[in-house]
């Protein structure tokens, strides 16, 4: 085991003689031991607050653990796989409104995180270039990013109901579009008001990546295709979106798993329980945790959408290594 | 070359319409912060029939925004510190040294990226409380333990990105300081950290924000002396009443610090995504 890094610095100091570095033994041992050192303090975080935490999270999924044992969770009876039984049996209520939230879940993030790019990309690429007030705009645009959670998640709530809120006002008062105002934090419609919210407060993630990552394209590339004549559109087609997929690959993931997992924003906008049309995963199993004290149940619902992510993200990111080979070769 | 019309008017379009998709709700937030609580009760106006102050002086003594306050900016404070140093630990590890279980602990730390937080909720929550137990020391409904909770959720996502800043500082720069007689921490914080400043301030930035805004876990392991920001502002709707235009004038006062420490500083976010993330 040899580190890199005295190796190199020895190529790097032969002019003046590598004479200096030999004698250093004990520095020597102690630099391999660095890394781990240098490790340690994350490691010893990660394994207390995600690692152990997970483990027990999957004791805890076959166990039937209600109330009862919460205090002393380790003498509740063992259950199996009962709980994951009850979780996957979708003609049973706990397995259909599992599998409900699920689809919804799935629904509302792709949807949302399609939404995020698209408004993202689109407002990075026609941010480029010098304008007047581009400055500005960019500020205005990072601003639902940086408000807190719940600062702007209630704004929406306020904005959302039926009798007072802004955006019936608009919508039935003002623009007649609507014969009665609609509920928005209940009924069918909380699906359009998460997704409204989620795309808010996500695209400008979104709008950040993409500007760092156009910043990274050579300018001569879109010269050369200028002077081939490739036009605006053209030059976005051919140049811009591929140079952008690397970044996008990653981007896409991110945001796939913040929204998939997002709690914040559900549980701000519904409250414990949310509407059956928003009822996302991560909502529904904290309420079949803590409101109904299944924690066996909810850890086994908890799992089952761990290894749910865990497939995803691979075959994801299998297939976009797969992609890059072929683009480069 | 001038872009074709058809661009330009794309281009003008999209953004108007985004502006004012943005700012609508931002001046919601505003609007109502300054209006009277008849205002805000009824329907919704575009302009208050009056300016009025008195949400701002009052939001003080609804509920105890002060202590939250205080609350939030030193658990977030306490968790950005930490999670920076420890992050610059060990994104120098893997940047500039080769070492057994590199990978692994790559993969690793970034895989708990996608670990749902309603997974390790409640064995966190028994894990503090019977380390409370066994020790004495209160993480449960301590801010020490909301610090160590939210350091870590920055964490993966702040090493990831310092080792792509750090990788893009020139190896030869901390070669040369080893050489001239610096220890390895002192080529990290001589050359290697400032250097890779605009990166870590936006770890910083970002470590800051997934603290000040985090609800879940805020409002499991929180008592009534150690509440955060995002559990009190809760406290604005009473059986009675709901007084919007304080909730707005709250939330307004709360989202300061971060919104203008972020627009500050989101230069170097874009410099630190262009370096890290982004490769």
């Amino acid at each position: 085991m040899t580190t890199t890094a005295p190796a190199e610095a020895a190529v790097y100091k032969s002019p003046s003689g590598a004479a200096k570095r030999t004698p250093r033994h004990p520095g020597r041992i102690r630099r391999i031991g660095l890394p781990y050192l240098l490790l340690l303090p994350a490691l010893l975080l990660e394994l207390l607050v995600h690692l152990v935490p997970m483990v027990i999270g999957i004791v805890m999924s076959f166990k039937e653990l209600t109330q009862f044992y919460i205090r002393d969770w380790g003498t509740a009876p063992w259950a199996g796989i009962s709980n994951y039984k009850v979780s996957v049996d979708f003609d049973a209520p706990v397995g259909e409104a599992l599998l409900h939230s699920f689809l919804v879940t799935v629904a509302f993030t792709l949807v949302s995180v399609g939404l995020c790019w698209l408004i993202g990309t689109a407002a990075a690429i026609f941010m480029q270039g010098t304008f007047r007030g581009r400055g500005l705009l960019r500020a205005l645009f990072l601003v639902p990013y940086a408000l807190p959670v719940y600062a702007a998640v209630i704004t929406w709530v306020f904005m959302f109901q039926h009798d007072n809120g802004l955006v019936n006002h608009v919508l039935h008062d003002q623009l007649h579009l609507t014969d009665k105002p609609s509920f928005w934090l209940i009924g069918d419609n909380s699906f359009v008001a998460l997704l409204t919210v989620s795309v808010w407060k996500g695209w400008p993630f979104a709008f950040l990546i993409v500007m760092a990552g156009l910043q990274n394209i050579p300018g001569e590339l879109y010269e050369a295709a200028a002077l081939d004549g490739a036009g605006m559109w053209q030059q976005l087609r051919r140049i811009t979106l591929p140079s952008l997929r690397p970044v996008n690959q990653v981007l896409v993931l991110v945001l796939f798993l913040w929204t998939f997992n997002d709690f914040n924003t559900p549980y701000v906008l519904f409250g414990k329980s949310a509407p059956e049309a928003a009822d996302l995963i991560s909502v529904h199993i904290y309420q079949a945790s803590f409101v109904t004290w299944n924690f066996g149940t909810g850890s086994a619902m908890s799992v089952l959408l761990l290894l749910f992510l865990l497939v995803v993200t691979g075959v994801y990111l299998l297939l976009t290594s797969r992609g890059r080979k072929t683009a480069d070769v | 070359m001038a872009p074709p019309r058809s661009f330009l008017w794309s281009k003008r379009i999209f953004l108007t319409l985004l502006t004012a998709f943005v700012l609508v709700p931002v001046y919601a937030m505003v609007s109502s912060s300054l209006k009277p609580l008849g205002d805000v009760s009824g329907k919704f106006r575009w302009l208050p029939s009056h300016l009025t102050i008195r949400p701002y002086i009052d939001i003080w003594s609804t509920i105890p925004l002060a202590r939250y306050f205080v609350n939030s900016l030193t658990v977030a404070g306490a968790a950005t510190v930490c999670s920076v140093v420890i992050a610059v630990f060990a994104a120098y590890a893997v940047s500039r040294y080769d070492f057994r279980g590199k990978r692994v602990f790559t993969v690793t730390v970034l895989s708990t990226q996608m670990f749902p937080g309603i997974l390790f909720l409640l064995p966190l929550f028994l894990i503090y409380v019977n380390i409370g137990n066994a020790t004495g020391i209160a993480l449960f409904g301590s801010r020490g333990g909301l610090i160590l909770t939210y350091l870590t959720f920055s964490l993966p996502f702040s090493i990831w990105m310092l080792i792509g800043y750090f990788d893009s500082v020139p190896r030869e720069l901390d070669e040369a300081a080893l050489v001239d007689g610096c220890g390895p921490l002192g080529a990290l914080f001589r050359v290697v950290v400032p250097a890779a400043i605009p990166g870590i301030v936006a770890v910083a930035v970002y470590a800051f924000m997934t603290a000040w805004g985090e609800v879940l876990f805020a409002s499991v392991m929180t008592n009534d002396n150690t509440r955060t920001l995002a559990v009190g502002l809760q406290g604005y709707s009473t059986l009675y009443n709901v007084y919007w235009n304080q909730i707005m004038a709250a939330s307004l006062v709360v989202s300061l610090p971060v919104v203008a420490g972020f627009l500050l500083l989101q230069r170097y976010l874009v410099a630190g995504l262009t370096a890290g993330a982004v490769k």
